[in-house]
């Protein structure tokens, strides 16, 4: 849900890097109302060394803005800082997808992000999440909570929903 | 007076050459057959020699073959390998002369005119032909007379030169079926008793035109030289592969980019020449001690820009072992596809042009088969609403459309245990214990009885968007025939 918030803000093409084990897959259909599904150009990798590659490559190309990576393992310092500089070189935005509890160092950022049930609204519209930002770099931590609408494809910072 | 120099063709018949080429590569005694299946029964295609003898015939049954003659090997015939061959032999013959055309798919024919002298004549130069084709084991019959028609005649029924001038006195005694005619032609002329050229030419024309139709006389025109018929050589196809051959080895990786720069701006000017793009690439590094080096490379599209295509290459020259040197470079455009010259405007920008590079790049890591690009397609089912294709082989579609919400990630179907045709209030799924907050639906989807799939034997589906109170939302489904509940999807 994030990356195809962020894939929205963001202009140009997005790509999404998945281990070929992964039986789950992204649905064109679903995420259509996010962002242009033809913007997304998806790879399928054999192991984690190659989806790292393969990210850092497109990173560093420029050609896409977006690049989404579904990691299963923890990334080295190594491996962190080299995304690093290629994403700073190719002027784009990378996104590693990652299991609880296994960030790397390197990062930037780190967001958790969990979907909250709230029992307030209709149920069109029920697509409340809860952005943590967990580590921050440049800057302090902060906890958002989220909407997103729609018909204006933008997402709306809501207050939190009452206990 | 000077009146030109005369015309002399020279036709070849290989009457064996189907066999002989596959007898080349591997050679059989005894009887042997190629045989090519037609109307589902196995038929002879061409035989040897041997095979001849025992009484057998092309476009017999095989199985007849075989009782025949039991000691018979076969193999199956390859037309488009003969072909081939024939176009080999039709660049050999430019040896004789530089006007060499096909004639049917076992014959050459060649305008020897004013090449002749060269072998010392004609006798000699037919002798010639005659020592380098058996000496690679090729039966062969050769004709030479003034024209193409006449030169067939006498390589097919009586082998021989026939004297410049009159084509009617060399042709006089061949049978009518010289005259390149259809099988029931000939037949039917048998039986009005014009059996050879000769009196055939000797009858009336109006009633042979009448009876026939014009062709028949314009081949008989054609062989006796009243009519004019070309000889057109055809050009081999282009050749899309260049090679340097270096005075010293190479080793280093700035001098071998060197020489595939110069290699592709050679090849890429012969694309473009012939308004191709490159789309498989293979550079053959050929080292001292003889060992070769392969580089491929794929193309997310066909290109003939060296500039970009050089800096493809870079991530695979940087991969081989260069040994103790390189002294050859070969580079081959294996696979290309036409890229018509295009008006450049000022609308269009580098960022398809660099996405394409880094699908390339990155399809020399882990395959072009594996960059994938969605496209809609028009289904209800939710596994086949839109179409996974390869990103190097399609182009963006737009067309996305869904009238009800879908999950944004789908999973194949995983049971929850849950009974009752309204969506359960707890359910455990993935290990995690779940309440249901709110549900709505369902939505009925009806298998496509036309595609057979397996998933769907279940039949009908009742889908549920299930919110939990812990967070999640889930996309579930009931199927009422074969009553059970899964969970196949995760809204955002």
């Amino acid at each position: 849900m994030f990356a195809f918030m962020l894939a929205t803000r963001l202009s140009g093409g997005a790509m999404w890097i998945r281990e070929n084990w992964e039986t789950s897959q992204i649905n064109p259909a679903g995420f259509a109302d996010f962002t242009n599904p033809s913007r997304l150009i998806r790879c399928i990798t054999q192991n984690q060394t190659e989806t790292l590659a393969v990210a850092e490559e497109a990173l560093r190309s420029g050609a896409v803005s977006l690049v989404i990576m579904q990691l299963s393992q923890p990334v080295g310092l190594t491996e962190g800082r080299r995304l690093q500089l290629a994403a700073r070189d190719g002027d784009a935005t990378g996104l590693a997808i990652i299991p609880e509890g296994m960030g790397s160092n390197a990062v930037e950022t780190r967001w958790r992000c969990t979907p909250v049930f709230d029992p307030q609204t209709g149920a069109e519209d029920s697509t409340l999440q809860r952005w943590e930002l967990i580590k921050n770099k440049s800057g302090t931590l902060d906890v958002w909570h989220v909407r997103w609408d729609k018909a204006s494809r933008r997402f709306f910072v809501v207050p939190p929903p009452r206990k | 007076m000077f009146d030109g120099i005369k015309r002399r063709v020279v036709s070849l018949w290989f009457p064996r050459l189907a066999s002989e080429r596959v007898l080349r590569q591997r050679p059989i005694d005894g009887p042997f057959a190629l045989t090519f299946k037609q109307n589902n029964a196995n038929r002879i295609y061409c035989l040897n020699q041997a095979a001849a003898q025992q009484g057998l015939h092309p476009g017999m049954p095989y199985a007849d073959a075989r009782a025949f003659c039991p000691n018979l090997q076969s193999r199956t015939a390859e037309p488009e390998q003969d072909f081939r061959f024939l176009r080999a032999l039709c660049r050999w013959a430019t040896r004789y002369c530089p006007w060499v055309g096909t004639e049917g798919a076992d014959g050459l024919v060649m305008d020897v005119a004013g090449s002749t002298h060269l072998f010392g004549g004609e006798p000699p130069m037919l002798a010639d032909m005659r020592m380098h084709l058996m000496r690679a084991g090729l039966s062969v019959q050769i004709g030479c007379a003034d024209t193409r028609g006449a030169a067939w005649a006498l390589a097919h029924y009586d082998e021989g030169i026939a004297p410049s001038g009159d084509m009617l006195a060399a042709l006089k005694y061949l049978p009518v079926a010289g005259l390149r005619i259809d099988e029931d032609m000939s037949i039917a002329l048998q039986r009005l008793g014009l059996r050879s050229i000769g009196d055939l030419a000797n009858a009336a024309r109006a009633p042979l035109t009448r009876r026939f139709g014009p062709g028949l006389l314009l081949r008989l025109d054609q062989a006796l030289g009243a009519q004019p018929e070309q000889i057109s050589p055809d050009a081999d196809p282009p050749h899309y592969a260049v090679r340097i051959t270096l005075p010293e080895p190479i080793g280093l990786l700035a001098d071998v980019m060197a020489g595939t720069e110069r290699l592709l701006s050679k090849l890429c000017a012969k694309l473009k020449a012939q308004e191709m793009g490159a789309r498989k690439l293979c550079l053959t590094l050929r080292r001292v001690d003889q060992d070769q080096q392969l580089v491929e490379l794929r193309l997310a599209r066909p290109l003939r820009d060296p500039k970009r295509i050089l800096s493809l290459f870079e991530r695979g020259l940087s991969e081989i072992d260069a040994g103790f040197g390189i002294d050859q470079l070969r580079l081959e455009a294996t696979q290309v596809d036409a890229v018509p010259i295009q008006q450049i405007s000022h609308v269009s920008d580098g960022r398809e042009d660099r996405l394409d590079d880094l699908i390339s790049r990155l399809g020399t890591r882990i395959g072009l088969e594996n960059i994938h690009r969605f496209l809609p397609a028009d289904s209800h089912i939710p596994e086949r609403s839109f179409i996974i294709a390869p990103a190097a082989y399609s182009e963006p579609a737009a067309g996305w459309s869904s009238l009800n919400p879908r999950p944004l990630i789908l999973f194949p179907p995983e049971p929850i245990s849950a009974s009752g045709s309204r969506p359960p209030a707890r359910f455990r799924w993935r290990r995690m214990p779940l309440t249901t907050g709110r549900a709505t639906g369902p939505e009925r989807i009806a298998p496509e009885w036309w595609l057979g799939d397996e998933n769907w034997r279940s039949g009908l589906r009742d889908y549920w968007r299930v919110e939990t109170r812990e967070g999640r939302r889930l996309w579930l489904f009931y199927t009422p025939q074969n009553p059970g509940w899964f969970v196949q999807g995760e809204f955002a």
